[in-house]
């Protein structure tokens, strides 16, 4: 499982784990009714005391996104994992976005002047996408 | 509630003129990691070495497994895993009689986790512990450690001046015996990376006493770093509510503070400043703050 730990943002390390794994559903990196890896299997990978990933796991089973079975492992959860994925895209997004109007404030743009701004960058990035390596973008 | 594993109250020790601790309580459940910080010289090898029964309270108790591991250190010691920074081994030994020597002292000893771990290190079993590298020997001393499965594992500044092959070597065998075994660990280290990534709870020594204890998430989230800009100049540090450190100079300053973000918030405004940001302090700014050379005092508020 693609986990990255980092230290410096002040973020407790099981929460990273949490918001990680939910990430990784919302993406459908994590499929609903995919295995999850051991608890001392993550632990190893990510050179981090057991109990945190214990505390992780503890969490994301209490919001419903994985589920415990009995004798053969942890799971994504079939029934809850797409809803909470949906809130999910929603969050990450709406975290990027208030970081932007944030920063845009301090250098006096205007939410209409950003906006407009969203748009140009995109028909740039389609253009440039489009443009001198067409093989590789149909093949992307 | 659970018998601690350790439980260590007002414990003091000098050494001729020197006060190596003083009044220092520790207490350590099952199944936990924990992280012993502090600079040379703190105390932290002092101790573990009580923990062990190599040093006798000078006054104040200590408490292995419930008993006393200076009356009683053969029902201690056999229960116990340790390495020590130095790993003190004997230099005459071929790696295969280390192996056998320590076995016999441990009945719990486990042939088939002490051959893997030979095999995972590619550690010769006829090399000669004199003729081993640091790592080597490092290597050798955590199988003699953990292969008896111990339920207390006490790992004294493990990682020093290793590579990062074998100090991940280490930290696998910590991680194992929490998740395999349920054990307890309690490592020293000044590698605040590692014990933020391998603690569930942080001891901060400072020239023998506790300066923190606690929880690894609440001691972080505890304590916040923040930028604060005033309109008026000032020479020295002013002094603001729940300020530990206040770093910077003229108008903009650093300070890492703990309690309420609110009161902080309205001591920066009552002198005419604002905070710019804020976000949780690292470890080593929080230690810093708890145990830093002193400093420049803050003006009388």
């Amino acid at each position: 499982m693609d986990i990255t730990i980092n230290l410096a943002d002040g973020v407790p390390i099981y929460r990273q784990i949490v918001n990680q794994v939910k990430y990784l559903v919302a993406s459908r990196l994590l499929l609903p009714g995919e295995e999850l890896p051991p608890i001392r299997a993550l632990a190893l990978q990510l050179k981090v005391t057991p109990n945190t990933v214990v505390k992780a796991y503890g969490e994301l089973e209490m919001s419903g996104i994985i589920q415990k079975r009995q004798g053969s492992g942890t799971f994504i959860s079939e029934s809850r994992a797409p809803q909470v994925a949906l809130k999910e895209r929603r969050r990450v997004i709406e975290q990027r976005i208030d970081r932007l109007l944030a920063e845009a404030h301090q250098l006096n743009f205007s939410a209409d002047e950003i906006l407009r701004m969203v748009r140009e960058r995109r028909a740039a990035m389609d253009e440039s996408a489009a443009g001198p390596d067409e093989d590789k973008a149909a093949k992307s | 509630m659970e018998q601690p594993v350790v439980d260590v109250t007002g414990l003091s020790r000098s050494f001729a003129h020197k006060t190596a601790l003083d009044g220092v309580s520790f207490s350590a459940a099952a199944g936990q990691v924990y992280g012993l910080v502090g600079s040379n010289g703190a105390g932290k090898t002092t101790l573990l070495k009580h923990l062990l029964g190599l040093l006798r309270a000078t006054s104040g108790s200590v408490r292995v497994f419930g008993l006393d591991p200076v009356r009683d250190p053969a029902a201690v010691l056999g229960r116990i895993g340790y390495l020590s920074e130095e790993h003190e081994l004997p230099e005459w030994m071929r790696v295969d009689e280390l192996m056998r020597y320590t076995q016999a002292f441990h009945p719990t000893w486990d042939t088939a986790y002490a051959r893997e771990l030979l095999d995972t290190f590619a550690l010769d079993p006829a090399k000669k512990i004199k003729e081993l590298s640091k790592g080597m020997r490092a290597q050798a001393g955590l199988i003699a450690a953990v292969a008896h499965r111990p339920e207390l594992l006490i790992l004294d500044e493990p990682s020093s001046g290793l590579d990062a092959v074998v100090r991940r070597d280490i930290l696998d065998a910590i991680v194992r015996a929490v998740a395999d075994d349920g054990r307890t660990v309690i490592f020293s280290s000044h590698l605040l990376d590692e014990v933020e990534r391998m603690s569930d709870h942080v001891t901060l020594l400072h020239e023998g006493r506790v300066a923190l204890s606690g929880v690894l998430d609440d001691v972080r989230g505890a304590y916040q770093r923040s930028r604060v800009h005033f309109t008026e100049h000032f020479d020295r540090p002013p002094a603001l509510d729940t300020a530990l450190v206040t770093e910077g100079g003229g108008r903009t300053w650093s300070v890492v503070h703990s309690g309420s973000i609110q009161q902080f918030r309205e001591s920066v405004s009552a002198r005419g400043g604002e905070v710019i940001e804020s976000r949780d302090a690292t470890l080593e700014e929080i230690f810093l703050a708890r145990a830093g050379r002193a400093r420049p005092q803050a003006e009388a508020a």
